[in-house]
């Protein structure tokens, strides 16, 4: 059995196609992560995985229960930290994590030392009754996985989890969303717009664009096998970037998306130039 | 389907716990209707006679049922923007991804926001006694609570479906003023319905509020327009009716990112 099996997922808006037909398989308790520019349609298969939103066709499985029927029983299966702050900030730490563990019908003798517990692994202890308003974004972040795991998840949902911070909050929650993977056994889930981070947490990465998976695999056979770096553009005019691009050798590779018009992939040697 | 006790008992315990914390917001909403209450009450009281009161009530008798129908219409409907609130600074999506079924949440907090407007009233109700107002009876002041109660619920829930379908702020109060003056005005809080046309006395008649300060009035001053049997039933459907669509609306607010 899969932590999470998706099958021809698909999420329509009017006529626009948000998640196209999208097979996953997640292994347990690996470090996942979902590769794409915004807008590719990764919040909105978070948050159809989270039973937050249906999907328009196809089915979904979390532990395997379906995200549709079971729902109670898949929204206990998982946390999420959501990518916008989603904490009350008139409360403390403590009463934010104490709410979550009241709501999720967590034992009296496990609650108080769960708190502990999870405060502990995001070293949070310290201002545990301080203000949730006078935490600092990297606070607030790390406060949000703590109460994600307040339930004992077995999938962690993790949407641009180190989105707005600064370099060194960044490898710090890197450092947590690790440890929690391998103290807690906990399969993670996470979607990422940054290639690097992408690479240093995950066991497997899908990239995922207009709803499609692209490519899948673990990040070192991605760079292996695409062997080049590859630049996503959106142009107007797809002609005339073409007979620039020709008259230089810049790019070694064009591949266009076939599905959108302003797309083009490049491959060249090393993108980072 | 069971209802989820712990939910609600929690969803209540972290309104509590935020209204006791907004000491500002909560003595501003206090002092509001009790300037009503002591200016319009003492002032009216002294300068004339209403005509249309019944016999034997001072303007003071008649008009602390309707200051204490206000405040609890004002504190009630303001009491979507706890959903208003947490559907902006995020909050609602912890609530709404939790295994909780929606009517728990619902009830939650329309139990918070009753027991605020509650708290509201019973301190009227108190400082109309300090300025001469006089309660009928411990049976009338218990009655009483069952028409505070059903108005703050009923209210809750209209408040409840506006914030379910307005997402800013300064709309909502906008849309709850346009909604609240009227019902308040007519209600027959501040002077007696006889003194209306006829053709507003028809909304006066079919305003809740109305039947609410008149079952009020039966309690607390003995004096009542209609049957308060009638009150408290046109009151109870009106309540189911606000707490049904109240929790249809919020079952359909869609989880922003």
């Amino acid at each position: 059995m899969y932590a999470i099996k998706t099958e021809n997922l698909t999420k329509k808006y009017d006529e626009s196609i948000v998640v196209n037909q999208l097979s996953l398989n997640i292994i347990k308790g690996e470090i996942f992560g979902l590769l794409g520019p915004n807008g590719a349609g990764k919040t909105t298969t978070i948050k159809i995985l989270a039973t937050l939103l249906k999907p328009t066709s196809g089915s979904a499985e979390v532990w395997g229960y379906n995200v549709l029927k079971e729902q109670d029983v898949v929204r206990k299966s998982i946390g999420i930290v959501f990518q916008s702050p989603s904490l009350d900030f008139e409360l403390t730490g403590r009463e934010n994590l104490d709410f979550h563990s009241r709501i999720y019908n967590l034992d009296r003798s496990v609650r108080k030392n769960r708190i502990e517990e999870v405060l502990e692994l995001v070293e949070l202890s310290d201002k545990a009754d301080t203000l949730v308003k006078h935490y600092s974004g990297g606070m607030q972040r790390r406060l949000e996985i703590a109460r994600g795991l307040m339930h004992y998840p077995k999938v962690l949902y993790l949407d641009e989890p180190t989105l707005g911070l600064d370099a060194q909050t960044r490898r710090r929650v890197w450092e947590y969303i690790k440890k929690l993977n391998v103290s807690e056994q906990i399969t993670v889930v996470l979607t990422t717009h940054y290639m690097d981070e992408a690479e240093q947490l995950c066991d497997r990465v899908a990239i995922i664009d207009h709803g499609e998976i692209i490519a899948l695999d673990s990040p070192e056979n991605l760079k292996t096998t695409i062997a080049r770096d590859i630049i996503s553009l959106q142009v107007v005019d797809r002609k005339k970037l073409l007979e620039v691009l020709k008259s230089s050798d810049f790019a070694a590779e064009i591949i266009f998306n076939e599905l959108v018009e302003e797309s083009v992939y490049l491959g060249v040697e090393n993108g980072e130039k | 389907m069971p209802l989820n006790l712990t939910a609600i008992y929690t969803i209540w315990l972290r309104e509590m716990i935020r209204f006791f914390r907004a000491k500002s917001r909560v003595i501003a909403s206090f002092s509001m209707p009790i300037f009503f209450l002591v200016f319009l009450g003492l002032g009216f009281n002294a300068s004339f006679k209403f005509s249309g009161l019944p016999s034997g009530i001072d303007y003071i008798d008649f008009l602390a049922p309707g200051i204490i129908g206000m405040a609890l219409l004002f504190d009630s409907l303001s009491s979507g923007l706890s959903v208003l609130m947490d559907k902006q600074f995020g909050f609602l999506k912890e609530i709404m991804v939790a295994p909780v079924d929606r009517l728990s949440i619902v009830i939650g907090k329309t139990l918070g926001g009753t027991t605020t407007a509650l708290i509201q009233g019973l301190i009227i109700l108190i400082v109309a006694s300090l300025i001469g107002f006089e309660v009928k009876g411990v049976s009338g002041l218990l009655s009483s609570l069952v028409f505070m109660v059903l108005i703050s619920v009923s209210f809750v829930g209209i408040g409840m479906i506006f914030a379910s379908k307005i997402n800013d702020m300064h709309g909502f109060q906008l849309i709850t003023r346009l909604f609240a003056f009227p019902v308040f005005l007519l209600s027959g809080a501040f002077f007696p319905s006889t003194n209306l046309p006829t053709w507003l006395r028809y909304l006066h008649y079919i305003n809740p509020l109305s039947h609410g300060v008149d079952g009020l009035r039966f309690c607390l001053i003995g004096t009542s327009q209609f049957s308060p049997i009638q009150d408290l039933f046109v009151l109870l459907g009106f309540c189911i009716l606000t707490m049904v669509s109240g929790t249809y609306f919020f079952s359909v607010v869609e989880v922003e990112g």
